[in-house]
């Protein structure tokens, strides 16, 4: 593969010169990982590989791995609050994830694998409808909840999606469900209404129950894009973890590397398909042998 | 860092004065710069090597003028490469000369093709055509439903003899077949007088073989004057291989980039213009129907770049 070529011709040189360097950060830059965490990286590496004098390509590729990996960050937490409390009152209160992303990342669909998830660990779960906008968009998650086999919560055409969301967590509530899923629309992290939308669903949900985890849904084929939806998104409703979609594919996601590093939000699951199992937590060690596989 | 390529380029020449030649050096320092803003911009990285690489062979050539300092002068070479890519030809919808004209979408799961679908059915509804919406993604859960609101919302015809996937029709079970509803809709369209046939595809990924041999099956049987691809503005690296992946599986026409009334540079327009040497036609930039535009290269440049402003200034030198 290209990385282990470029490896190797670097090792088979005396000296390393710059166009190799180049050549090896081109590896890295088209998965996405963009040119700043790349320059780092492969500063990281050159150090090192001076340091230790390695001279082979196997144990160049295992130090190029281990920085990655450093960078990728294995001991961050990735678990996902999904016990349900209670309140002050004693009375139980459903643990609430809140799923947001830009347009056509896949936030539906991961309500729909991720309620699969829940039920085969026994929860009781509970879908909510919040995106009133997009044409059809509560009959998808009702199709899900069907596959499934969990109940929706769905409010009227164009209906205020905080109201939805209200309504979908108080029925969890007093249906004693264990979870609450709010699908929300599809924004744009620039149009500032729609995102102060989104705050208000956050916040009107938490007069029921507190929002335990937000997931960021973003689709690995983004560029870098990514880390400025992330950043906003994190600013409006505080984002706990993001799922990385579409991972089937051959795009490598790259950018969650910055997402992670700059904004401390660990990447908790990621989307494999569009089928109901096609759902995974994140493992930095099958990310990171991923991105340098064929990168 | 500098948040412009300006700045970049600005600091890069920090010691020139706009005097005879550009020397090797300096070409170099700038091509570094053009480099990373692309990158940052996400235009993909074979794509960035060999656009650096014409910019270098004219900055060599260029006799510096009076009225720009020399970075201006790199950036206006710049802005000419990158509107000679992305406005190589500039077209819109070729018509048949037999009706119906077919337009079939095919593109990544998400990308915007639905959307489209409706937006193109009003736009062609207004200009005193009479378009039929093809319901052919019987796979992605209410993808029939979708396409039947935005038809209704844009004033046009929903071919949907198919549910697809929904709950009422077993929520596991996908029902019928893309390719004998595309067959269908050519029928009922020759028929009933549309003439102008929107076909929408489900989602594909370009690693997805299966998927692409439908989509070409679906191609085959509707035999479209113009396929396009529609892309959203947001992709990175990888929109290199998603096009050449559906140029070669599906074969289209015309792109239409999405999503870009958002903040993404979109250098994957200049990625796909570049590798598929197939037209950027439309602009999708929002969600409502009325959100769709013919493509500006020259707009497009300077998002790429980051500099609109900057721009204006040096046509104007
Ligand atoms: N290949 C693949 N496709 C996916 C994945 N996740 C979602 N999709 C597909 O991506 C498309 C968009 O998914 P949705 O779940 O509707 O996305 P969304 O974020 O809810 O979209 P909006 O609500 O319109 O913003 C659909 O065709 C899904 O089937 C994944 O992990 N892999
Ligand atoms: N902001 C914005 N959103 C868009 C635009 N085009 C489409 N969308 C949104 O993107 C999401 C996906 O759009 P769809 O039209 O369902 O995409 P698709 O390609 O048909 O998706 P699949 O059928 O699942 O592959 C929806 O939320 C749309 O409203 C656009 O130009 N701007
Ligand atoms: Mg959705
Ligand atoms: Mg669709």
């Amino acid at each position: 593969n290209a990385l282990s070529r470029g490896l190797l011709a670097l090792l088979a040189r005396d000296r390393i010169d710059e166009d190799t360097w180049e050549e090896f950060e081109d590896t890295l830059i088209t998965s996405d990982l963009g040119v700043g965490p790349t320059t780092e990286l492969v500063e990281a590496l050159r150090t090192r590989l001076k340091v230790e004098g390695v001279a082979d390509p196997g144990a160049a590729r295992r130090v190029l791995r281990e920085e990655l990996l450093r960078l990728v960050d294995p001991t961050m937490d990735r678990s996902l609050a999904t016990e349900p409390g209670t309140d002050a009152n004693g009375a139980h209160v459903p643990a609430v994830v809140l799923v947001v992303g830009v347009n056509g990342t896949g936030k539906t669909t991961t309500v729909g694998k991720l309620a699969r998830v829940l039920v085969a660990e026994d929860k009781d779960v509970l879908l909510g409808a919040a995106d009133t906008f997009r044409a059809a968009a509560a009959d998808q998650l009702e199709t899900w909840g069907s596959r499934v086999g969990v109940p929706v919560v769905r409010g009227a055409e164009q209906a205020d999606p905080a109201s939805v969301a209200f309504d979908a967590v108080r029925a969890g509530q007093q249906g004693e469900a264990d979870v609450v899923l709010v699908d929300t629309a599809g924004r744009l992290h620039s149009k500032t209404g729609l995102m102060d939308e989104l705050g208000k669903v956050k916040r009107v949900i938490e007069r029921t129950a507190p929002v335990g985890e937000v997931l960021l849904v973003l689709d690995a084929t983004t560029g870098q894009n990514g880390l400025t939806q992330a950043r906003i998104f994190r600013e409006v409703v505080d984002v706990t973890g993001i799922v990385l979609t579409k991972l089937d594919g051959s795009a490598k996601g790259g950018i969650v590397v910055q997402v992670q590093r700059e904004l401390g939000v660990p990447v908790k699951l990621i989307g494999l398909g569009e089928g109901v199992d096609d759902l995974a937590p994140f493992d930095a060690e099958q990310f990171v042998d991923a991105v340098l596989s064929e990168a | 860092m500098f948040d412009t390529l300006q700045d970049r380029l600005n600091s890069a020449f920090k010691s020139l004065r706009g005097k005879g030649r550009l020397t090797e050096a300096d070409i170099d320092a700038t091509c570094r710069e053009i480099r990373i803003a692309l990158l940052e911009a996400d235009v993909n990285l074979s794509v960035v090597k060999e656009f650096v690489g014409a910019v270098k062979h004219r900055a060599r050539g260029t006799e510096l003028s009076g009225a720009l300092n020399p970075s201006q002068q790199i950036i206006k070479i710049v802005d000419e490469e990158l509107v000679a890519i992305l406005g190589g030809e500039t077209r819109t919808i070729r018509f048949a000369k037999k009706p119906p004209t077919v337009i079939m979408l095919a593109g990544l799961q998400g990308a915007g093709k639905t959307t489209l679908a409706g937006k193109l059915g009003r736009w062609l509804r207004e200009q005193g055509h009479s378009p039929l919406l093809v319901a052919a993604d019987l796979q992605r859960p209410n993808a029939v439903n979708q396409l039947q609101v935005v038809g209704e919302r844009a004033g046009v015809h929903v071919f949907a003899p198919e549910p697809g996937v929904t709950t009422a029709g077993g929520a596991d079970q996908p029902t019928g077949d893309p390719v004998l509803v595309a067959r269908r809709a050519m029928y009922h369209a020759q028929q009933k007088l549309y003439d102008v046939v929107v076909v929408d595809t489900a989602g594909r990924l370009g690693v997805d073989e299966e998927l692409m041999r439908q989509a070409a099956a679906i191609k085959a049987e509707v035999r479209p004057q113009e396929t396009l691809f529609v892309v959203d503005a947001m992709i990175g690296q990888d929109a290199v291989n998603t096009a050449r992946a559906f140029a070669e599986g599906v074969g289209f026409d015309g792109v239409v980039l999405t999503k870009l009334d958002g903040d993404a540079r979109g250098g994957a327009a200049l990625s796909i213009a570049k590798v598929t040497g197939r037209p950027i036609m439309f602009a999708s930039n929002g969600e409502q129907l009325t959100d769709f535009d013919v493509f500006h290269p020259d707009r497009m440049a300077s998002r790429i770049l980051g500099m609109g402003d900057v721009l204006t200034l040096i046509e104007q030198a």
